[in-house]
């Protein structure tokens, strides 16, 4: 018989063994999954995994690295303050949305003028734009008690009608021949989200990421406001015995997550995507939950799972041109991530005893 | 604009077929509720279903064998949570969201040769005498078996939960886990069995968007059904019949502004599409507030973690 012992302590030794132990067993589903669509297991794992870096044509997909890691880095930061603490916010997807329409609407109305001033307003805005958007869940939840993992879901549907409006309305390009979809902002560069080392990926959009990766670190390891997420996530009674104030901490979390997903629609709308168009988002909001499980909520455990979920999106292409994979099996996948995650988690806080259980 | 094109009588017939996916979801995700466990992965068993019945239907040619094969799909990937949650005690609320983003996933790889076909028709099943009535015939005795399916589970549902030992057990599981495996009631067997039940559940409300409501069968089709189907729960207060009521005001709001964007009412069609959204998040919030705190009739144990050896 296998029993279960509960461990006095989460083990620290098995917490940072988990996740690669999940990747590799969802390699070993995942490989599975493949060959029962008729394709070389091993051959569809190395295209994922290891061409993007190592292969041919690796001089490519080096870059795309960075463009998918940095939004899904930056919203599964915000997203991790909130899960430590308790609070639920899964409608990044609908912050990342509104973030980059506000970030977008605001270069556009400035649009032509060239100025420096442009593009920082527009993060401004998109920043804001999230933020707003995450406090609706947020202040129904302090006011009246209404569970945000529900409202802040169902927002991200309002969000895209809110987006399709947009895209085919208001921000449609005035010189587009009746084409739907906003401005390009290639086209404006002042309000332009570029390369800053041509080639490498790298925009304003990942170094938001790292910075948001360092002010996520120090607010865990130095600052009150970290610690009493911890607290409040571990031990809510004694959070509010300690003079936790939840309400503040449920709209700072929110608001927090909320600002960096807009952040972090507004970077890609405003360079990768390169304009608001109705289907521009494309599942990093949800993908960014698994990211933050994966690194453990911590931020340094973000920043590389984010590289590792980024690798998946390119990986998943090159398979899907060289392999004819579904791109749809790679979100199987990323999916599949999180279930091994979740149950190879149980060794981190019980320890499994083998032998005849005892009469309980 | 014309709102006379509106025919008030079509117009509550088909709210009674846009509200039975969300009573079938919502109504198995009561029972899964009931006895302590919060499976936030009702849209993944939704969206699941919905391929698993759209599939068999189109292969067998047997709508009644897709349903079928549409509760089993939304029961075996339950049974995923259920095992997750239960044995390896994982966050429910993560794996719920697991299940949600694998669900969607795994169904759009299942889907991809079935996309823009035509499912089998589902016959309607006509009363005789009863629908020939004017007005009350073709509103309440003009419809496929399904939707009589889902408003006899509802009843099914409500007396098990309130008049048999069954129900008792599964309600004290919700309530307080630790007493009831204290009088040696399996708290993981009849958690594992409620979970079970809310995917087929699941599974069948998704198999009835695929194959009689839309019907058709695309990518991410169940738009967030599942979701609501969660939110009517907590708006019906855990009570069978008032989860009734939300899936009818539910399926009210969709037709409505389904027939305004018809009738060319001068509102664009994005802020209709999202009426229905926004009264789901209004009616949440009036349940969750003031005196008619819904959150009082919450099952005590909900969500939280059982660990028998402690």
């Amino acid at each position: 018989m296998i029993a279960l012992e509960k461990r006095p302590e989460p083990s620290q030794l098995w917490s940072w063994l988990t996740p690669p132990l999940a990747v590799v067993l969802t390699m070993i589903a995942g490989g599975l999954m493949f060959a029962a669509l008729g394709k070389d297991p091993v051959e569809a794992i190395r295209t994922i995994f290891w061409d993007p870096i190592f292969g041919e044509f690796a001089f490519y997909y080096r870059g795309q690295l960075l463009v998918k890691a940095g939004p899904l880095i930056l919203i599964a930061i915000g997203l991790s303050m909130g899960f430590r603490a308790g609070i639920w916010n899964i409608g990044a997807e609908g912050q990342y949305i509104i973030g980059a329409i506000c970030g977008a609407a605001v270069g556009l109305a400035f649009y032509p003028w060239a100025s420096f001033i442009v593009f920082p307003l527009m993060i401004l805005a998109g920043a804001l734009g999230g933020f707003l958007w995450a406090m609706i869940p947020g202040i129904l939840r302090v006011k009246f008690n209404t569970n945000e993992i529900l409202v802040s879901l169902l927002l991200v549907y309002v969000a895209e009608f809110i987006l399709a409006s947009m895209a085919l309305g208001a921000l449609k390009n005035p010189d587009g021949a009746g084409f739907p979809g906003s401005r390009n902002f290639r086209s404006y560069p002042s309000g332009y989200n570029e390369e800053i080392i041509a080639g490498s990926g790298m925009h304003w959009g990942v170094v938001a990421a790292f910075i948001a990766v360092i002010f996520a670190y120090v607010l865990f390891a130095r600052h009150q406001m970290g610690f009493q997420i911890k607290l409040a996530g571990q031990a809510p009674r004694a959070a509010r015995f300690a003079g936790v104030n939840p309400s503040r901490l449920i709209l700072f979390c929110l608001g927090m997550s909320g600002a960096l997903a807009g952040l972090a629609g507004m970077f890609e709308v405003t360079g990768p995507a390169g304009q608001v168009s109705i289907d521009f988002n494309v599942g990093y909001g949800f993908t960014a939950i698994i990211v933050a499980f994966l690194g453990r909520l911590n931020p340094i455990g973000i920043l590389l799972a984010g590289l590792l979920l980024a690798l998946t999106y390119i990986g998943g292409e090159a398979a899907q041109s060289s392999l004819g994979l579904p791109a749809a099996a790679i979100q199987a996948f990323q999916g599949m991530l999180l279930f091994f995650l979740l149950a190879v988690d149980v060794l981190t806080n019980f320890r499994v005893r083998f032998g005849k259980r005892e009469v309980a | 604009m014309d709102l006379t094109s509106i025919n008030p009588i079509l117009l509550v017939a088909s709210l009674m077929v846009a509200a039975t996916p969300i009573i079938l979801a919502a109504i198995g995700e009561l029972v899964v509720e009931k006895s302590g466990v919060l499976n936030l992965g009702v849209e993944g068993m939704m969206i699941t279903g919905a391929i698993c019945g759209f599939a068999i239907a189109v292969e067998s040619g047997s709508p009644m064998l897709g349903f079928v094969a549409a509760a089993a799909g939304g029961a075996v990937l339950s049974l995923l949570f259920g095992v997750l949650t239960q044995y390896f005690l994982s966050n429910q609320v993560a794996t719920g969201l697991g299940l949600t983003l694998f669900g969607l996933g795994l169904s759009s790889l299942m889907g991809q040769g079935y996309i823009g076909i035509r499912p089998p028709a589902t016959g309607k099943l006509e009363i005789p005498l009863l629908s020939d009535i004017p007005v009350l015939g073709p509103i309440l005795f003009n419809h496929d078996i399904v939707v009589y399916f889902a408003l006899a589970l509802v009843v099914a549902t409500w007396a098990v939960l309130k008049f048999t030992r069954a129900g008792l057990v599964l309600r004290a599981v919700g309530e307080n886990h630790d007493a009831a495996h204290a009088l040696g009631y399996k708290v993981v067997k009849v958690r594992l069995m409620a979970i079970t039940f809310g995917g087929a559940c699941a599974g069948l409300g998704g198999a009835y968007l695929s194959l009689v409501r839309v019907p058709q069968w695309t990518e991410g089709m169940t738009a967030g059904a599942g979701w609501i189907a969660l939110a009517i729960v907590v708006f019906g207060a855990w009570r069978p019949f008032r989860v009734l009521l939300g899936a009818y005001l539910f399926g009210g709001v969709t037709v409505l502004q389904l027939n305004l964007q018809a009738a060319g009412v001068a509102i664009p069609v994005e802020y209709l599409s999202m009426s229905p959204y926004l009264i789901t998040i209004a009616v949440l919030v009036i349940m969750s507030s003031g005196k008619a705190k819904a959150a009082l009739n919450a099952p005590a144990c909900l969500g939280k973690l059982f660990h028998a050896s402690s």
